[in-house]
């Protein structure tokens, strides 16, 4: 089971971070098929969310074909994002963990960080690297 | 859908003054509405009004179907709970519930017992000795446990500490989901507003300035911005609700249900509170014009 969180200053509406959010751990691996989500009163018991806000995140999720509601029951996971790159997940994130250290200890911020891996994320992007 | 309240160019008189005019909405059934507004535009007025407490002195006022407080029947189909969540300091936690079991037909015992055991309050402690947000708790639990359709929350959480304030947030949605209740709370807490809240009253001076879904009325609306410009030129569908100026830059949140072409202008989209801040600073022309007499005459005009 994954528990929600809500960024309220993220500027994005609060139904996609739940969507995102369980893409993300789709693409984990944290979440499987057949697992199920949090029932809506969890959701707004926890994070004092209005119920429709989740209803409308599953309805996405269902709508993509990634999660399907079973009346009675709760809405479950349908379909995995992992892959068989998810093997490959162990080691990358170890070199990008030393890489942070690094940039770290070369004395960027989180900010500076973050705007370094974006931009080099989209300059690999438009040479058709990544 | 069905409406759980229905006003039609509702208006209450105080004396000369008028504390809510010409005030027409409509709340779906099933929705959880934020009530909004600065101190004195008229929140707890519409309040009182849809709880039957107050008499209209104009207007109609329609509470799931009928006038409010008609009778036992409806009185047990609205639960209210009113500012600072009054409660009887000099009874004890337990006293309340049995008062609210001789008092209303639809008593829910069994839950209220329930409700006040998750929430840790002691039965034999006396209101009194409770600190605010285990008050506003109680309230809530009295209000729901006569298991209402319609739930009006006067400022609710005001008072509370923000963990007092998560806390009862947590515990109304948590009701909402078991009971389907429609829920109308005021509130200055526009963040609250924002997480809890699918429908938006904004009262400014006793009239309904913006009203609706919140996801239709954020989309309604865009923050532009470019080279300073006169606003009145813009085209006709775009209605400007607030403007700033600079000397070289012009920003204005505008009203449109149309893409915004112009390529001088920088489009973002606008935030709740942004929202109603703009349309709460944004006054009627009757009052601008700061005369009280000429606010009295504008609603004799309106209603002879």
């Amino acid at each position: 089971m994954i528990e929600f969180r809500l960024d309220a200053r993220s500027g994005v509406a609060p139904y996609q971070q739940l969507v995102q959010q369980v893409r993300q751990a789709l693409r984990l691996g944290l979440l499987q098929e057949g697992d199920q989500l949090p029932t809506v009163k969890d959701v707004v018991a926890r994070l004092a969310i209005n119920p429709n806000t989740v209803l409308k995140a599953y309805r996405e999720l269902e709508r993509e074909g990634l999660a399907a509601g079973r009346p009675g029951l709760g809405t479950f996971v349908t379909r995995t994002l992992a892959d068989a790159s998810l093997t490959a997940h162990g080691p990358l994130r170890k070199d990008l963990t030393r890489w942070l250290a690094k940039a770290r200890q070369a004395g960027l911020d989180d900010d500076s960080i973050e705007a370094l891996f974006q931009d080099t994320f989209r300059a690999s992007h438009r040479q058709g690297v990544a | 859908m069905t409406a759980a309240l229905e006003a039609s160019q509702l208006g209450k008189r105080y004396g000369q003054r008028w504390a809510l005019r010409d005030c027409s909405l409509r709340v779906p059934a099933g929705s959880i509405v934020g009530l909004v507004g600065a101190n004195g535009a008229g929140k707890s007025t519409l309040l009182h009004l849809a709880v039957g407490l107050l008499a209209p002195t104009s207007g109609t006022i329609t509470v799931l179907g009928a006038k409010p407080a008609a009778g036992a029947h409806q009185l047990a189909r609205v639960g209210f709970v009113a500012q600072d969540a009054p409660l009887y300091p000099g009874l004890r936690v337990a006293e309340h519930l049995r008062l609210g079991r001789r008092l209303n037909p639809g008593w829910d015992a069994h839950a209220a017992t329930a409700r006040i055991q998750r929430l840790g309050l002691d039965p034999r402690q006396r209101a009194g000795h409770l600190s605010g947000g285990q008050r506003a708790q109680l309230a809530l639990t009295l209000a729901v446990a006569k298991r209402p359709e319609l739930l009006l929350l006067d400022e609710p959480v005001a008072s509370l500490d923000p963990l007092a304030r998560r806390e009862f947030l947590q515990r109304l949605m948590e009701t909402v989901v078991d009971q389907h209740l429609t829920v109308v709370l005021s509130s200055h807490l526009l963040a609250d507003v924002e997480r809890v809240c699918d429908h938006l009253i904004v009262l400014a001076a006793g009239e309904v300035v913006l009203a609706g879904e919140v996801e239709e009325l954020l989309a309604a609306h865009r923050v532009i911005s470019g080279p300073a410009r006169d606003p009145r030129r813009l085209p006709a569908d775009q209605q400007v609700i607030q403007a700033s100026h600079t000397d070289r830059q012009t920003t204005l949140l505008v009203r449109t249900t149309r893409p915004i072409l112009d390529p001088a202008w920088t489009v973002s989209d606008v935030g709740l509170e942004e929202l109603v801040l703009a349309y709460m600073s944004r006054s009627t022309p009757s009052l601008q014009s700061g005369d009280p007499g000429a606010v009295l005459h504008d609603a004799a005009e309106v209603r002879p």
